[in-house]
């Protein structure tokens, strides 16, 4: 295909070829980064949580007396138990995504204080006895917390408990000890001291952090003798029973705890609802998106429409002197082809720059370099798809129409 | 003459109904997504006090240690206040009215036997506050600095927090089960909840919460009942965590100052007790860094619209722009394919002038058009924006002045789409265009 006729039919048309190339760039440009945030966000909702998610039902007690925790806890305990279905037990102060974080900073030397610029702030889980086994927690390093250490461990009002060992996750142990064994190595915060007895595979904390991935991993685990920071019973069951288990427990939970208020939920709603504005703002994404590119394809419809119609003639004397059906319609093909080349490189600019702006207002990443020749692609797609009508419509005029005036 | 454009662009919009509704859907569909985001955001940056915020202002001390690191997802902890300065600004009394206050969640224990303990939100605060703010009141009063002193046990109620416990009879002299203590009810407000709920804490839902009870400061801190905003201490361990302490940021504190001069000498004030502070060594920075917010400044400081809104709304005027591309393109089409038409009227006499003017109505007419669609389109997007699970979504409204802008904006976009193409087309040659039709 020849395309030099058709830069100079295009310079004879400059404003309608400038007005295509610029609505490419645009739609190019939004596309590129809308559907990066949209892959962004996918990426956040789904992020990996190494409990048993779908196995786990949450049920919050509130407004229980504090000083009678060390009898009552047990006892609740052994009444969620007791419900059918439900295969283990346990308490905690909080759970990953649902908002109620635990937060010390720790260092690595044993002068350490909180407020020093070089510790790291950590969210710290307090379990109660078997609640680690209750979480489905993955060990990967090292024990679990046995009977010892949740008995000897108290809080007592203190922002520290008073044992002397955690479990980290292993993004914990990668960060602050990187190739060497986390089991043995020692969290200070003066005069407070953790031994690490055990790696579990990564748990987010109770807030995600949607800049760092290695951030939201940053949590840790701490035994607890039966005390009220311990509020949150974890039971697990089969998923299909959980319904009814969260309302059984609630039932028991308030029959035995007149004073106090029991809600409780599946984990999974747990996780979906902090994520539920972050879904929606996907979705909408998308729609603007979609909405977008329809109204770029109907823009170049149009246009090209009225190309066609302004060169019925030109069009009936190229088919007069012998171009097929087949020529016109590669013509305008190949005319689409250029103009959204065009558009599309201005756009991948454009988009980088947007890109670029994003990165230092907003919390945003650098974009991957394969969104941009991915969106020029659909664009291109796109344009094809558009021109289609149009120049079959084109093809179609018979050669007749060179010989008649309109 | 403008009758008969009006007319003129009507019968050139009917003949080619495709073309225009593909033009009017485009500008709607623009405005609409535009407008939705703009509301959104004029609702999220309107002022809470509108007539009072002027004059409420919040000192901002910094008495963290040179040393301090601030958490990556924390608010910073100088924009609350510890305890002791709290107080000393309270007795300073430089202002012409000021209270501390802390965000609290309680459990109600009604003593209605239908009704389960509930939890509510409410505020700790000092006397002043109903005063400064301009509560009002249904029933009964607010207390005064001598409960504050006593550390009296008493409550202001919400109007809806009243019903709830003493249905349509008084509460007032009852008392009240919060927590594990009783308060005696001495005065129930109207509901009260400015959006943002710009005093509370910089961890709280702004748009969404609402005090449901109040309860004096001393009292609350005496029985260590718990607080629910953010506190942040950099004493050794324990220390850290003492309400009371010196070395832990909870509290928030807002002054009325009324004139000018009365900011200025409050904002030597804060110099001045900071240096004073500085030289007990008790602060560690700078005493200019103590500063004095206005209403506004401080939504401002504390960035409380989210920033996926300012997203959304820069990606709805991308998308704008791409529609008006797109109709200045389709207009385009539109003008230049009456060319002979418009040939004729300039054969006939009329002035490039009233072209311009003839076509410069046709696109005002479908930017009519689309703005009608556009507010539709607005309506439906704020319908879905209210159903979005975000703190904000209540808000999402609607207000005359948006409604009058919506219908502004589409037809100065499609005016403005309509320059070019109008130029495009006034400058047709008649001769050269008569002859070859």
């Amino acid at each position: 295909m020849e395309i030099r006729p058709i830069f100079a039919s295009l310079r004879k048309h400059r404003i309608p070829a400038i007005l295509i190339v610029l609505e490419i760039a645009l739609a190019c440009a939004v596309l590129c980064n809308a559907v990066f945030m949209i892959s962004k966000r996918v990426g956040d909702i789904g992020m990996a949580n190494a409990i048993d998610e779908s196995g786990l039902s949450v049920v919050n007690l509130d407004g229980t007396d504090p000083k009678l925790a060390a009898s009552d806890i047990p006892r609740d305990l052994a009444a969620l138990r007791g419900i059918a279905g439900v295969q283990a037990v346990g308490v905690t102060n909080s759970l990953p995504l649902s908002g109620n974080n635990w937060g010390w900073s720790f260092g690595l030397k044993s002068d350490s204080l909180v407020s020093d610029k070089s510790a790291t702030n950590l969210s710290m889980y307090f379990l109660g006895a078997g609640t680690d086994q209750a979480l489905g927690l993955q060990l990967k390093q090292g024990r679990f917390f046995n009977a010892g250490d949740y008995a000897n461990s108290t809080m007592g009002g203190a922002a520290l408990p008073d044992t002397h060992v955690v479990i980290v996750n292993e993004s914990v142990a990668a960060q602050l000890w990187p190739g060497k064994p986390a089991l043995g190595q020692v969290l200070y915060s003066n005069p407070s001291y953790y031994t690490v007895i055990g790696v579990v595979g990564n748990v987010v904390r109770p807030y995600a952090n949607i800049r760092s991935t290695q951030r939201s991993y940053a949590a840790t685990f701490f035994p607890l003798r039966a005390e009220s920071t311990l509020s949150s019973y974890v039971l697990r069951s089969a998923p299909q029973d959980r319904a009814r288990i969260v309302r059984e427990a609630e039932q028991k939970l308030g029959e035995i705890n007149p004073g106090a208020v029991a809600k409780g939920q599946a984990y999974s709603d747990i996780r979906d609802k902090y994520f539920a504005d972050m879904r929606s703002m996907a979705w909408m994404l998308v729609l603007v998106c979609v909405v977008m590119l329809a109204v770029t394809a109907f823009g170049i419809v149009g246009l090209t429409s009225f190309w066609v119609a302004q060169r019925r003639r030109q069009i009936g004397i190229r088919r007069a002197v012998g171009a097929t059906r087949g020529d016109i319609l590669s013509y305008f093909r190949t005319e689409n082809f250029l103009l959204t080349g065009m558009g599309v490189v201005l756009g991948m600019a454009l988009a980088f720059g947007i890109n670029v702006y994003l990165m230092q207002h907003y919390e945003m990443d650098r974009m991957p370099w394969y969104y941009l020749p991915g969106s020029a692609v659909a664009l291109w797609l796109l344009g094809q798809l558009a021109v289609l009508g149009p120049a079959l419509r084109a093809a179609a005029v018979p050669p007749v129409v060179a010989t008649r005036s309109v | 003459m403008f009758g008969y454009y009006l007319d003129l662009a009507w019968h050139s919009l009917k003949r080619s109904p495709v073309l225009t509704a593909l033009m009017v859907l485009a500008i709607g569909l623009g405005i609409g997504a535009s407008m939705t985001m703009m509301t959104v955001l004029h609702v999220l940056t309107d002022d809470p006090m509108p007539g009072r915020s002027s004059q409420l202002f919040t000192p901002h001390l910094d008495p963290l240690p040179l040393n301090y690191k601030q958490g990556d997802d924390s608010p910073d902890a100088a924009d609350n206040v510890t305890w002791p300065d709290a107080m000393a600004l309270l007795k300073a009394h430089r202002a012409e009215r000021q209270a501390a206050m802390a965000g609290g969640t309680l459990l109600v224990r009604p003593a209605r036997a239908d009704l389960r303990p509930f939890n509510v939100d409410g505020r700790f605060a000092t006397a002043d506050f109903f005063a400064m703010f301009g509560l009002t009141f249904e029933y009964g009063e607010a207390w005064s600095a001598v409960n504050d002193a006593a550390r009296a046990h008493v409550v202001v109620l919400s109007d809806t927090l009243h019903r709830k416990l003493f249905g349509n009879g008084s509460g007032i002299g009852q008392d009240v089960r919060l927590g594990d203590h009783d308060f005696r009810v001495i005065g129930v407000s109207a509901d009260w909840q400015p959006k943002p709920l710009f005093y509370a804490d910089p961890g709280a839902q702004h748009y969404s919460d609402a005090d449901q009870f109040f309860i004096p400061l001393s009292a609350a801190v005496d029985l260590k009942l718990s607080t629910n905003g953010n506190q942040s201490g950099w004493g050794k361990n324990n220390d850290s965590t003492s309400l009371t302490g010196a070395t832990m940021t909870w509290l928030q504190f807002w002054v009325q100052l009324d004139s000018p001069a009365q900011v200025q000498a409050y904002r030597q004030f804060l110099v001045d007790y900071s240096a004073q502070q500085k030289a007990l060594g008790r602060f560690e920075r700078p005493s200019t860094d103590a500063k004095l917010y206005t209403l506004m400044d401080w939504l401002n400081h504390e960035n409380l619209v989210p920033n996926d809104v300012r997203l959304q709304l820069w990606l709805a005027l991308g998308f704008l722009f791409v529609c008006m591309v797109n109709i200045v393109a389709l207009l385009l089409a539109k003008f230049l394919r009456r060319s002979s038409e418009i040939s004729v009227r300039r054969a006939l006499g009329a002035r490039r002038r009233d072209i311009f003017l003839q076509l410069g109505i046709e696109s005002a007419l479908i930017g009519v058009a689309g703005g009608m669609l556009g507010i539709v389109i607005a309506q439906i997007g704020l319908w879905s924006v209210r159903h979005r699970p975000d703190d904000y979504a209540q808000l999402a409204q609607m207000d005359i002045p948006m409604l009058l802008g919506t219908l502004a904006l589409a037809i100065v976009a499609s005016v403005v789409a309509g320059l070019l193409p109008a130029w495009r087309a006034c400058r047709v040659q008649p001769a050269l265009q008569l002859k070859t039709s």
